[in-house]
């Protein structure tokens, strides 16, 4: 009962690896299996949410942290699911070993969150990464100029040297501490007496995360995968990784050695904010919708990075809610370019001409999202922006704050420049390359923008629960 | 909370707010026909207009608290609360918004025919949170009122726009935002100091000298920009001119207003001390914006430009009755942000009617339209001898208010002024002289139609008030005169406490 929301991905995957083997399997019977296997997941982990234990020699943990970060993986899987209804970019022959991988990825991710120990934290963290390594490149070839291959090889690259910064830190724990083991190691390092070596090691460690969530210095993949991989690739590389990057993320927070928080602090707040203008200034003179959404996840990635500077549990609850609307937002930006690219092409800016005409709700939700993005009340993510700034200036972080709101000034321009093109330009030449969105997909950029205005104006009960698991943490 | 007069009976506070956004919501669900749109958007903001007169006829004249106030909680892990309530100083102005509103609607009627639905969600969204920044009393909802109209008002501009509608409404929607960012920074600060969002327990607080200063320069860079004030102007003409009719309307008439109303409402209260020591550059601003609005305005051949830059001088007016702080400028002042309201809001529907016609805001293209539209023409001089203060219309009585205040705070400032009112005088007789008249060049004129019924009804209740509060102000004085007065005493007890640390 405790691993059921594992076991039923694993199933999923299973069933899937099975049908790769036939080799016959009809696309769209894939696709519908996948929607269910993504439903059942869904209902498993909200049955499984009030598990509690720790299994396997205490090296896994269920905990209403862990199971909570589950809800929104498989809420978020099961919307990328919707997204990649039509999977027209993957090429027929390889849908099922695409659904192996993805839910493999998936598989990884929520073993992730759950891990208690650093072996399997590396291996979780690896299973979720090597699937999205293959991810990548399964796009169809439709030019011949295989960005793809590009892509998934930077993506390759960057993950494995941000791998080996993370294995050597926790080499480094281990030898300090003489244990693998999360709460072993966290209760070694806070009674104090380690050598400066252990925020060094903590650093390190943290880099592999500072990877999945696109932190600057680790942000380098990003643009390139996001325009190299297919569309119902980068729904899933946007959204599902960056949520298990930030609950370990804040686990690991409580690996600080005592009396460096001033540095840790300091560090953090120079990564934010150089992500934030770099994510930001860079967003600005996007062409590729995908790309622009890229560099934009650098600069809220500072965002999270802001929430966990606070080093209080407040900030990670802040966090947690802020990749909560973040995710919800990502997710109905990237719905609304699945649906419209009805070969499975990239989109530019200049292709979503006329699109509140042809498609209304389409434009809406994609407003919706660009404006939630951009931090405009009454959507999530003014209300995440709000509540991150107030925690890092009650902890007098003034500067900090003030070239923050300035980002939000600076983003602006290019979430308009999208809005822009779907509501005020008129260009009927794009007519043709307007598919309409299925129904299935209508209904889910609905609940999604329902959701973030629901998440923006309601947040009490939602801090309430995130500060709660993230005290339970401690 | 003794700053609240909690009202038990209906309401009426949150049927403002809430109707409009149930209508929006009406017409996304049922997204319906053009003329289901129209008329549905009539009756709600028509209803929306009735809303008004129980608070209008309730108000308490004599006391100073908030009133037909509601207090709900909302994040209590920052002490947020949804609280909302009217005084002296917001009670007018929710009043002129929804007395606009209709309006709006009904100049809207054919002028739009493209995606009517979704421009009547727009005007719908846009009343709620118009009235919502009026009437919040917490500061996170004021901020997230005063945001989110920026999007309702960068899609009216950017999809129902003239020709240059893409630069306009990106201008005015950056501006804005960036304006407004810093005094997010401020909100926050006042928050960690206080420990309260509720915004009339931020009031009159010692804080520090730099705190004060920093927090009214975040102020000052959000309200000026909205006002706006010279030299933050650049964005108003234009979006006034790309602006479909109900758009300029509200911007002119509603949304200007939210600068001034900032000013009164937080930063002479908030932040006294540094009010009273940056008081004198903003009074010169103000001059500058008369000044140069009068000047430009003179220069232009876009009629609505032309009105656009008159309001950076009117506005100029408001600002210098505000920080002069004494009883006639800020009566003045008050007086002077309805006053506008009506007036330029009417003078852009006279406008916004000949557009409709001839599909030209050039002003040679409108000369000579006297003959053919009697009604036109009256109403237009009418209105245009309100834009510049002529006696017995409403806009002397704000002016005249504002120059006797101002004249008693410094009078060279004041003369700095008059010239002001004497260019008002020039650029609005010279754009009625070409309307009416023209010269020997006249485009020929004989197709316009005068004004139908409609356009009538849309203009003689403006004009209604344009006479009302020029022959009687004195019923729209006493709404406002308690809070005003007790302004007044906090801030001159604040000046003499200063004085008393200082000896």
């Amino acid at each position: 009962m405790l691993i059921l929301p594992e076991l039923v991905v694993l199933g999923g995957a299973f069933l899937f690896f099975t049908a790769s083997l036939t080799g016959k399997a009809q696309p769209q019977l894939l696709r519908t299996l996948a929607l269910l296997c993504g439903l059942t997941l869904f209902a498993s982990v909200c049955i499984a949410s009030q598990a509690n234990g720790l299994l396997f020699f205490a090296s896994y943990a269920v905990t209403p942290y862990s199971q909570l970060f589950k809800i929104l993986l498989a809420g978020a899987f099961l919307f990328v699911l919707i997204a990649g209804q039509k999977l027209t970019s993957i090429h027929s022959s390889v849908q099922a070993e695409y659904y192996l991988f993805l839910f493999l990825g998936v598989f990884g991710l929520m073993l992730l969150v759950s891990a208690n120990e650093f072996i399997l934290l590396f291996v979780a963290l690896e299973l979720s990464s090597f699937a999205l390594y293959l991810l990548v490149p399964m796009r169809d070839d439709r030019d011949g100029l295989r960005p793809q291959m590009e892509a998934s090889i930077k993506y390759l690259l960057f993950g494995v040297i941000a791998t080996g910064f993370m294995l050597f830190g926790m080499s480094y724990l281990f030898a300090l501490t003489g244990s693998t083991s999360l709460p072993a190691i966290a209760d070694a390092i806070q009674q104090g007496g380690m050598p400066p070596v252990a925020l060094v090691a903590l650093l390190l460690v943290l880099c592999g995360f500072f990877f999945k969530l696109a932190v600057f210095p680790f942000h380098f993949w990003v643009p390139d995968v996001y325009q190299g991989a297919a569309n119902e690739t980068a729904i899933f590389v946007a959204t599902l990784p960056k949520i298990a990057a930030v609950a370990i993320l804040i686990r690991l927070m409580q690996f600080l050695p005592p009396g460096h928080e001033q540095f840790v602090v300091l560090l953090f707040a120079v990564l934010a904010l150089v992500s934030m203008f770099y994510g930001n200034l860079c967003a600005l003179v996007q062409d590729d919708i995908k790309r622009l959404l890229g560099f934009s996840g650098i600069a809220h990635a500072g965002f999270i990075l802001l929430g966990l500077l606070t080093l209080q549990e407040e900030g990670y609850g802040l966090a947690m809610y802020y990749i909560s609307a973040y995710v919800l937002m990502n997710l109905a930006c990237f719905l609304v370019l699945c649906a419209l690219a009805g070969k499975g092409q990239n989109l530019r800016i200049a292709d979503l001409h006329g699109l509140s005409k042809r498609q209304p709700i389409l434009a809406f939700i994609l407003a919706t999202g660009l404006f939630g993005l951009a931090g405009i009340p009454p959507f999530a993510g003014f209300m995440g922006k709000f509540l991150v700034l107030t925690e890092t200036l009650n902890k007098g972080h003034l500067l900090v704050v003030v070239l923050a709101v300035i980002n939000t000034a600076i983003a602006i321009y290019y979430y308009l420049l999208v809005v822009r093109a779907a509501y005020t330009v008129d260009d009927d030449s794009a007519a043709a390359a307007m598919p309409s969105p299925s129904l299935l997909t209508t209904a889910a950029g609905i609940i999604l923008v329902l959701a973030i205005i629901l998440v923006g104006i309601l947040p009490a009960k939602l801090i309430t629960l995130a500060t709660t698991v993230v005290q339970s943490l401690g | 909370m003794n700053q609240l007069l909690i009202n038990n009976g209906i309401p009426w506070l949150n049927v403002l707010v809430g109707l409009p956004l149930a209508g929006a919501l009406v017409l996304l669900v049922f997204f319906g026909k053009a003329t289901f749109a129209r008329w549905l958007t009539l009756v709600v903001t028509l209803a929306n207009a009735l809303c008004t007169l129980p608070l209008l006829s309730g108000f308490d004249g004599k006391i100073t608290t908030f009133q037909f106030a509601h207090l709900y909680t909302w994040i209590p892990q920052l002490h947020i609360n949804y609280v909302v309530g009217v005084d002296g100083i917001s009670i007018l102005l929710v009043a002129l918004t929804t007395l606009i509103m209709p309006l709006c609607v009904l100049a809207s009627w054919t002028y739009i025919q493209q995606r009517v639905t979704a421009f009547m969600v727009c005007l719908l969204v846009m009343e709620s949170a118009m009235i919502g920044v009026f009437i919040a009393l917490d500061f996170v909802l004021f901020y997230i009122f005063w945001e989110f109209m920026l999007i309702p008002m960068y899609l009216l501009i950017a999809i129902w726009g003239g020709p240059r509608k893409s630069y306009a409404s990106i201008k005015f929607f950056i501006y804005t935002l960036a304006g407004s960012v810093l005094l997010l920074v401020a909100i926050i600060a006042l928050y960690l100091e206080n420990g309260t969002f509720f915004i009339p327990a931020m009031m009159w607080h010692e804080y520090g000298q730099g705190f004060q200063l920093l927090v009214f320069l975040a102020f000052f860079l959000a309200f000026a920009i909205k006002v706006p004030m010279f030299p933050f102007h650049t964005w108003l003409p234009a979006a006034h001119v790309e602006a479909p009719t109900a758009g300029s309307v509200l911007l002119a008439s509603i949304l200007l207003k939210m600068g001034t109303y900032g000013f009164l409402r937080f930063c002479l209260p908030i932040t006294p001390d540094a009010s009273m020591l940056l008081a004198t550059p903003l009074l010169w601003l103000s001059i500058a914006g008369i000044i140069y609005g009068g000047f430009t305005a003179l220069a232009q051949q876009d009629m609505k430009k032309l009105i656009a830059y008159s309001s950076v001088g009117h506005m100029g007016f408001v600002t210098l009755g505000i920080f002069v702080f004494n009883l006639q400028g800020l009566q003045g002042a008050m007086l002077q942000m309805i006053n506008h309201g009506i007036t330029t809001g009417a003078l852009f529907l006279c406008i916004g009617m000949i557009y409709e016609r001839n599909h030209s805001r050039e002003l040679a293209h409108a000369t000579g339209l006297g003959p053919h539209m009697p009604w036109f023409a009256t109403f237009v001089t009418l209105f245009s001898l309100s834009a510049f203060a002529f006696p017995g219309t409403n806009s002397f009585i704000g002016e005249f208010l504002v120059l006797a205040g101002t004249f008693a705070h410094k009078p060279f400032l004041a003369l700095a002024a008059i010239p002001g009112a004497v260019l008002a005088a020039a650029y609005m007789l010279r754009m009625l002289q070409k309307i009416i008249w023209g010269g020997v060049n006249n485009p020929d004129q004989s197709g316009m139609k005068d004004l139908y019924l409609r356009e009538i009804l849309v203009l003689a209740p403006l004009l209604l008030f344009v006479f009302w509060i020029g022959l009687g102000p004195q019923p729209f004085l006493d709404y406002m005169n308690p809070t005003l007065n007790e302004l007044l005493r906090q801030l001159h007890e604040w000046q003499q406490g200063q004085q008393l640390t200082l000896n």
